[in-house]
């Protein structure tokens, strides 16, 4: 195996048509127009001696290492800065060369600790390998005088005031001022790689230092911790805390990052089986290199010390737990759905496939409820986030999909962001686009709340729209009345590539004065001429883009939202090209993939009806079974089922749907109704206390498999360590399988994928071989696009032609009135993912220990409401208690809080109204009130102590 | 809270001088000469307010103000010396010229003298080769300094 070691090249690849050639020691080069002489060297294998230069940031010529000899030309210039010409003649080494290096290592080392062996970046140091390259072996000035190594002066006992203590603040690496050559890659990748500009470098000459923030240390700066200066420190300076402690890695495993739907490919570098820290890879094609504060230091929880890792059956919820072997487990699971399914009807059981969870688990787990269970109740948290996109783009284009890969944005001239805060839910997404804009691109973002994504360090937002929760529609049908009334449409994309009589009667639609933006800004709270103004924006832009996240689709018009914001991309042309599109960021990491997976009581895989009978038929020859061609029921059915009695046992693989789900109390009055409940999890997550048997599950760490991004692309994810709970989750799902006498007899998750392939056109080319081959793929894969496809509808739309719909707006039954006179909305931070259950079991705590409430300074002096204060959060479906933070981020009238916490309970308080096409959820918009308060609410008490009470364990050894 | 309403007032008045140069290409050195010539320093409170004005982040306005030594960071004397101890003057004997006006001044380089009259810094090269040892007083270059002209600001500072 071996540590996978990357080629640092210097400076960024070029990417200019031109070829130029030139000779470098001798040997000719060639390369594109724009690069520089370090990386034609070292294309050519020819290592110039550096320090200040690594490809993930622009050349800076500061370390005067990299100098070159060019014939013709006077001097001794850096290689990094100097851009090839046809017919150069360069020589990297030379006496000349030799002795200036040399002069500028002494330099470096006299005022640099001579502590290699104990020092933690021994054996990963380029100041080391720089001094064993241009061979120092004496420093001339010696180490006595002026310098910022030694905490005390070295002629006595005073303190030297250059000299800095370590800073230990962040909770995943440290820096050690003593240690620093003030190269400034961290601060040009804390700007340039990450866009947060948290870094400089204070003073100049020999006082200059790399200062976090204002003299500040780590944690109190900007910075987001995404890691990006650790890894491009040459030296220990910026050193990952894991490394400090354990040692170097000795080899690496590329990987898929399991948080969101970015991602992420990372090089696992471990020694023995234990991770030592998550690199970015570089020819990772979703992230090119970068990484966020989640992905590359929160893995923590895998060892958590909460992490369950026996199987375990209770009678009784109100029972402790009692652990078992995995086969008593399996048999139990089994005879229970045998006897269930016997008692009360083949439609009493039912399960939830995780989006968690790879390619391959999810794909057995629906195998297993249509195969096994012999009915289609199946479904998954798609259900509660992005189902409105699947059937929006559905609809209009013809695959439930985001239209184009990341690399995308680099072409974007004009972005828009609906509903979505990527800055904190898409870290890496953001720095992309940060990028892009820094570069020039305008950037239209639009969200009740003012997010970090609307002005960071610049970055800022041509238009922010500020809508009242719940308007979408109206904004967006609002946005194309000014397209098609001002004739910003493009007439000839239409006539080519939509329906030119669907069109017509939307433009019809959309032209009436009533979805003019004067008309709406009464409900909206949009400004009529910034509207106006957006809509010029993105309609005169070359290339425009649209990304949108949940604040689209968890809303009871989501589906519409989806529909117009389809609309608006093909009234203006932009689809079919790389830097435009419609692109959903998903939130978790196989979301995309659980959908494509059939995870939908209507969908098998590929998102063909199950009511199809040729789709059907495939499988019912494969699986050698008859499948129910209705229906099943979706996860909110599911749950008034086993209310009314009908539905008595789940199967539920990696979901807290008690937390995640909306409406708490009818989540648990649900399943508190049921007679089996399986939970599969890492941890007893709150869906657990109420279930019946727990099986542990394996991170992304433990197993092989694929996860599916939100750009379509299939990641490998290659198992690092064994499973600490024994089996890998597609090999639980396949133990239950057996146990019902199913025969299933996967060796490896590549078989699954090969039945993948053979049953879903879509994934006909995909396997184990060409994702080997290529890194990854995005779907479809097949014998028309034999490599993937980066970017859809390219020649025409998956359906044939464009379909436009009309969205009327209709706004939602949840009102504000006298007694709820607040809208909520709910979102995202950095540190946190999603229901915490990772996070939360990580050093991530530090920058967010609970959720809070966002309140506007006058809603909250109206309330006697003071910064910190506890106030009790109710609605008309419940109330819940948190501590208040003082904000103008939220306008007037409108709350605001993150859902991480289980204690918080953020969902006790939403309520049942859901989306009318897709049944998700209305998380976004609920009426509340908001009033002080002493303490947590009655409910999270009774919760916290139901919980206690559920998680009680007693182990094997003690019960026989 | 005294020290909030202090920093408050310092901020109402470091945005009319923000507004007064945002508008410049790279504004952010007039911005910060104006806060000193409004402050007579630069004070570290209305930084932030310099960063969020001009959308950039804090640790960048951090790094052009300790780049310049010329931008105090607490209020100077009322008099300001700056001593070139460059080469030419160095060559000139300005070291010990330095050395004897700080001892005189009661102020080592950097530093204010305890009843507040003077600062005294060092500065590299003020073209002023050709006249070395050379300094800067109030503003004003003083040339070819000897024991005369050291008395001379002596008495101008004890006046």
């Amino acid at each position: 195996m071996g540590l996978i070691k990357e080629i640092d090249y210097g400076t960024p690849q070029a990417k200019s048509e031109k070829q130029v050639t030139l000779t470098i020691d001798g040997f000719a080069v060639t390369v594109p127009e724009g690069t520089s002489v370090m990386r034609a060297a070292m294309e050519a294998g020819i290592k110039v001696p550096k320090l200040c230069a690594t490809d993930m940031v622009d050349a800076f010529g500061s370390c005067r290492l990299c100098l070159i000899e060019i014939e013709g030309r006077n001097g001794t210039p850096s290689s990094c800065t100097t851009p090839v010409a046809e017919g150069l003649v360069v020589r990297t080494q030379t006496e000349r060369l030799k002795t200036l290096r040399k002069g500028v290592m002494e330099l470096y080392i006299s005022d640099h600790p001579l502590d290699c062996l104990t020092c933690a970046a021994n054996g990963d140091c380029e100041l080391q390998d720089m001094a064993g390259a241009v061979g120092l072996r004496d420093v001339r000035y010696g180490y006595e005088g002026d310098n910022h190594v030694s905490a005390k002066s070295r002629d006595g006992g005073n303190d030297n005031f250059r000299w800095m203590p370590k800073d230990e603040s962040n909770p995943y690496f440290t820096y050690d001022p003593s240690k620093c050559i003030v190269c400034s890659r961290c601060v040009r990748a804390c700007e340039e790689v990450q866009g947060t500009f948290a870094l400089t470098i204070e003073g100049r000459g020999f006082d200059s230092r790399v200062s976090p923030g204002m003299h500040e240390d780590f944690l109190s700066s900007d910075c987001v911790s995404c890691g990006a200066c650790v890894q491009a420190c040459p030296t220990a300076t910026l050193t990952e805390k894991s490394v400090i402690e354990i040692g170097q890695p000795e080899h690496s495993v590329v990987t898929t990052c399991a948080y969101c739907g970015v991602g992420c490919s990372f090089k696992a570098e471990m020694r023995g089986d234990e991770l030592v820290r998550m690199v970015p890879w570089k020819d990772g094609k979703a992230n090119r290199g970068h990484s966020c504060v989640k992905g590359r230091f929160a893995w923590g929880y895998a060892t958590h010390q909460d992490r369950i890792l026996n199987p375990m059956i209770r009678e009784k919820i109100s029972d402790p737990w009692r652990e078992v072997t995995w086969d008593e487990a399996f048999a139990h699971v089994a005879s229970e759905f045998k006897r269930i399914q016997s008692q009360y009807g083949r439609g009493s059981v039912g399960g939830i496939t995780s989006s968690r969870c790879t390619n391959e688990e999810t794909y057995l787990v629906q195998k297993l409820v249509r195969q096994g269970f012999g009915n289609n109740n199946v479904d998954t948290c798609a259900r509660v986030c992005h189902s409105p996109t699947g059937y929006g783009l559905g609809q209009t284009f013809g695959t439930s999909a985001g239209t184009q890969d990341f690399d995308s944005v680099e072409h974007t001239d004009v972005a828009i962001v609906i509903g979505a805060n990527p800055a904190a839910g898409h870290p890496v997404f953001a720095s992309r686009l940060k990028k892009r804009l820094r570069q020039g691109a305008k950037l239209i973002v639009i969200d009740p709340r003012r997010t970090e994504t609307v002005r960071a360090p610049h970055v800022e937002a041509a238009y922010h729209l500020a809508l009242q929760p719940g308007t979408n529609v109206a904004v967006i049908t609002s946005l194309a009345h000014v397209i098609v009334t001002e004739g910003l449409f493009d007439e000839a994309f239409i006539r080519e590539k939509c329906d030119w009589s669907e069109f017509e009667d939307y433009a019809q639609f959309v032209a009436d004065p009533s979805h003019s933006p004067e008309a709406t800004e009464a409900y909206t709270g949009v400004p009529a001429d910034a509207l106006r103004g957006a809509a010029r924006l993105y309609a005169r832009g070359v290339n425009g883009s649209i990304y949108y996240g949940l604040g689209v689709t968890e809303h009871s018009q989501g589906s519409t939202t989806v529909m117009a914001i389809a609309n608006l991309a093909m009234l203006t042309g932009n689809i079919g090209r790389p830097g435009v599109g419609v692109n959903p960021l998903r939130g978790q990491n196989n979301v995309q993939g659980s959908c494509d997976m059939g995870s939908f009581p209507h969908e098998l895989p590929g998102y063909r009806h199950i009511s199809g009978d040729a789709a059907r038929e495939t499988f019912e020859m494969l699986w050698g079974v008859k499948l129910d061609h209705e229906p099943g029921l979706r996860i909110p059915n599911m749950l008034d089922a086993a209310v009314q009695g009908s539905f008595k046992g789940i199967y539920i693989q990696g979901e807290d749907i008690l937390q995640s789900d909306p409406d708490t109390k009818h989540v648990s009055a649900g399943l508190a109704a049921m007679e089996c409940v399986v939970v599969q999890d890492l941890f007893l997550n709150e869906t657990a206390n109420y279930a019946h048997v727990f099986l542990p599950g394996s991170t992304f760490l433990e197993k092989d498999g694929t996860f599916t991004n939100a750009e379509r692309r299939i990641n490998r994810v290659r198992k690092v360590m064994a499973p600490r709970n024994g089996y890998a989750d597609w090999e639980v799902t396949q133990g239950i399988a057996q146990a019902m006498e199913i025969d299933w007899n996967y060796t490896h998750p590549s078989q699954i994928m090969d039945e993948i392939a053979a049953t879903t056109p879509s994934f006909a080319r995909v396997s184990y071989a060409l994702l080997e081959e290529l890194g990854s793929v995005q779907w479809p894969c097949n014998e028309q696009a034999p490599n993937g496809t980066p970017v859809m509808h390219v020649d025409g739309f998956v359906r044939g032609k464009g379909k436009f719909i009309r969205t009327e707006y209709i706004p939602t039954d949840e009102k504000t009135g006298p007694r709820f006179p607040l809208l909520l909305t709910t979102g995202r931070i950095l540190s946190q993912y999603n229901v915490g259950a990772q996070t939360r079991r990580t050093e991530n705590v530090v920058w967010h220990a609970e959720d809070v409430l966002e309140i506007h300074p006058h809603d909250a002096e109206q309330r006697g409401i003071r910064e910190g204060d506890w106030v009790r959060l109710a609605s008309r479906a419940g109330e819940t208690a948190l501590r208040a933070t003082i904000t103008d981020r939220v306008a007037p009238g409108v709350v605001y809080t993150t859902f991480h916490h289980p204690e918080t309970q953020a969902n006790v308080i939403t309520t049942d109204y859901s989306d009318w096409a897709t049944n998700c959820p209305e998380y976004k918009v609920t009426a509340v009130q908001v009033s002080p308060s002493n303490g947590p609410s009655d409910w999270q008490v009774e919760y916290d102590a139901l919980s206690r009470r559920s998680r009680r364990i007693v182990p094997r050894d003690a019960a026989e | 809270m005294a020290l909030q309403t202090d920093d408050g007032r310092a901020a109402a008045r470091a945005l009319d001088i923000i507004e007064r140069f945002k508008g410049l290409e790279g504004p952010l050195l007039p911005i910060l000469h104006g806060l000193q010539e409004e402050f007579g320093h630069v004070p570290t409170s209305v930084l932030p307010v310099v960063a969020d004005a001009l959308n950039i982040s804090r640790a960048e306005v951090h790094g052009v103000v300790t780049f310049y030594h010329d931008f105090r960071k607490e209020p100077a004397g009322r008099h300001v010396l700056k001593v070139c101890r460059a080469e030419a003057c160095q060559s000139m004997g300005g070291e010990q010229v330095a050395e004897r006006l700080q001892i005189l001044l009661g102020a080592r380089f950097g530093e204010t003298s305890a009843d507040g009259a003077v600062t005294i810094d060092p500065v590299y090269c003020l073209g002023l080769c050709s006249c070395a040892p050379a300094a800067m007083f109030d503003g004003e270059p003083v040339g070819r300094l000897d024991d005369e002209k050291i008395v001379g600001i002596i008495e101008r500072v004890r006046a």
